[in-house]
């Protein structure tokens, strides 16, 4: 019994700190579902480049993680505001699959570039001096950067469902999801409020790669592979619900690392078995509210 | 020169994708006039409305807010310049609470009433201040969407059918406001099928069919041809 416990804490912890980079992802990703209607495909690709950012950052100008946590969001996030305002806001009123495939489209564009500058081979990113080293959590040792990772995503995002639910912007961006058009009557800029929430999104997603530049390798395929299972944490949250995204990317990533020893052959199924029976017994998501049509 | 009036409307079109609903309508609303569309349902009455404030795109011939283009410029600073619109589905935010759906326009001047004098106006609203939008009866959500635009400071308001489907009571409390906003000097255009109402509150009268302006009847007009009026609109 305590082997087992000793097994699976470790697991447990680990199962955290891939949540906690699920949540920052899936956050991002449901807010600017939730607001512009569009499935932005291009998220892990805003994920790659945010960790890409910060390791040339370090590699060819000797700057920092603590500076590229703040450069790498605010080049990502001015970016995607760039792209909303010039092309996505286009796609607004046309089919959502346009959206999803400008999305994709802009995602390989993006992984082709940096393969053809970097190669597809993964780059290590060296942890931070000051957060080097292990703590000792009374009954057991962990890595001080992966706490620091945990730490920093639970505020972030407690930060944005605080800034969405208590604030005056954050009714704005309520008011924009339920009825956008009468929102404009009463003078407030509806597509200054749907570009800001692109780069916020988007700016999010950076912040998660810079966080995973020093745990997982940096490379142009990175975004790719997590965003499988982001977009099934979405799915399973509930789409536009930003508490059950939360709670979803956390259980998921526990969810995943615990199987792996429970059941190590269906570690990587274990999310989507989730999602599907999840999406049999109650469609709407974890958190999410049946919605009517608009 | 004299100023140019609070709405004035041109030879005005609409269109709903294929389906052409207004057709070439003119009126105006002076600074400080309650005037009233009187008209079945259908005959455009809301979409006028819909057109002044931008909420439908496809809009052709002039409307001017103050004589500024509203077809040119972009709804958000239309409304910016003291337009406020009630829909007739009231537009009350379900997801939000009672004070935030009443803080949530833009305030742009002095004009606008403080919410401590919006409460006073209306208690109920006070009490259910934390309530979400979504709780509210018919009648709390026209008098917080009648609110809503008061805190703005809207100097022409716009009000879509404001007692239809309420308690005799309320609408008669949704009278009293109005009585005091024509105090207060604010422009009004009501969409109204409640020809006692109407009668009552406004200074001038629009009979509308099919998309367009049929008769124009002062206060006098209106009220020694109550019955051809409620023959032509058939209210």
């Amino acid at each position: 019994m305590n082997d087992l416990f000793n097994a699976l804490l470790p697991q447990f912890f680990l199962g955290l700190v891939n949540g906690s980079i699920y949540a920052l992802l899936s956050v991002g990703l449901t807010v600017i579902f939730g607001l512009l209607r569009i499935v932005n495909f291009v998220h892990g690709a805003q994920f790659m480049v945010g960790a890409f950012l910060s390791y040339l950052l370090l590699v060819y100008f000797g700057i920092g993680f603590w500076w590229s946590l703040v450069i790498a969001p605010l080049v990502v996030g001015l970016a995607s505001a760039a792209i909303e305002r010039t092309m996505i806001s286009r796609l607004y009123n046309i089919d959502h699959m346009y959206g999803l495939l400008f999305t994709l489209g802009l995602t390989l564009v993006l992984e082709g570039l940096f393969r053809y500058w970097f190669g597809s081979a993964g780059r290590a990113y060296v942890v931070p001096e000051s957060l080097s080293g292990v703590v000792n959590l009374g009954f057991m040792y962990f890595p001080r950067y992966r706490l620091f990772v945990v730490v920093a995503s639970v505020v972030l995002c407690l930060g944005t469902w605080l800034l969405i639910e208590r604030t005056r912007a954050g009714s704005y961006l309520r008011a924009a999801h339920e009825n956008p058009q009468l929102l404009r009557t009463f003078g407030i800029n509806v597509s200054l409020l749907l570009t800001a929430t692109y780069a916020f999104g988007a700016a999010l997603a950076a912040v998660a790669g810079t966080l995973a530049a020093p745990i997982y390798q940096v490379g142009p395929f990175m975004g790719t592979h997590i965003m499988v299972v982001v977009f099934a944490i979405v799915v399973i949250g509930g789409m536009g619900s930003v508490k059950g995204t939360i709670a979803a990317s956390f259980l998921l990533g526990i969810a995943e690392t615990v199987t792996k020893i429970a059941f190590p052959q269906a570690a990587s199924m274990a999310v989507f078995v989730i999602m599907a029976a999840l999406l049999v017994l109650r469609p709407e998501g974890l958190f999410g509210r049946q919605e009517s049509t608009r | 020169m004299r100023n140019p009036p609070a709405l004035d409307v041109e030879n005005l079109h609409a269109w709903y994708g294929e389906s052409h609903v207004l057709h070439g309508l003119s009126l105006t609303v002076g600074e400080g006039e309650t005037v009233a569309l009187i008209g079945r349902n259908g005959v455009g009455k809301s979409t006028l409305m819909r057109s002044i404030v931008g909420i439908l795109p496809t809009r052709k011939g002039s409307i001017r807010v103050w004589g500024a283009d509203a077809i040119a410029t972009k709804p958000h600073r239309i409304a910016q310049l003291g337009l406020g619109y009630v829909p007739e589905e009231r537009g009350i935010y379900a997801s939000l609470t009672v004070y935030e759906n009443l803080v949530l326009p833009l305030v742009l001047s002095d004009r606008g009433m403080s919410t401590d004098e919006i409460f006073e106006l209306f208690p109920n609203l006070k009490e259910r201040r934390a309530s979400l939008g979504g709780q509210l009866s018919g009648g709390e959500q026209q008098m917080l969407a009648i609110a809503r635009i008061l805190y703005a400071g809207a100097r022409l308001m716009l009000l879509d059918e404001p007692t239809e489907g309420l308690a005799p009571v309320i609408v008669q409390k949704i009278g009293e406001v109005i009585q005091i906003l024509k105090k207060k000097g604010i422009s009004i255009l009501i969409a109204e099928q409640n020809l006692h109402f109407a009668g009552r509150i406004a200074d001038r009268f629009y009979l509308i069919n099919e998309g367009r302006v049929t008769a124009a009847l002062d206060r006098d007009e209106f009220l020694a041809s109550r019955e051809r009026v409620e023959v032509s609109v058939g209210v």
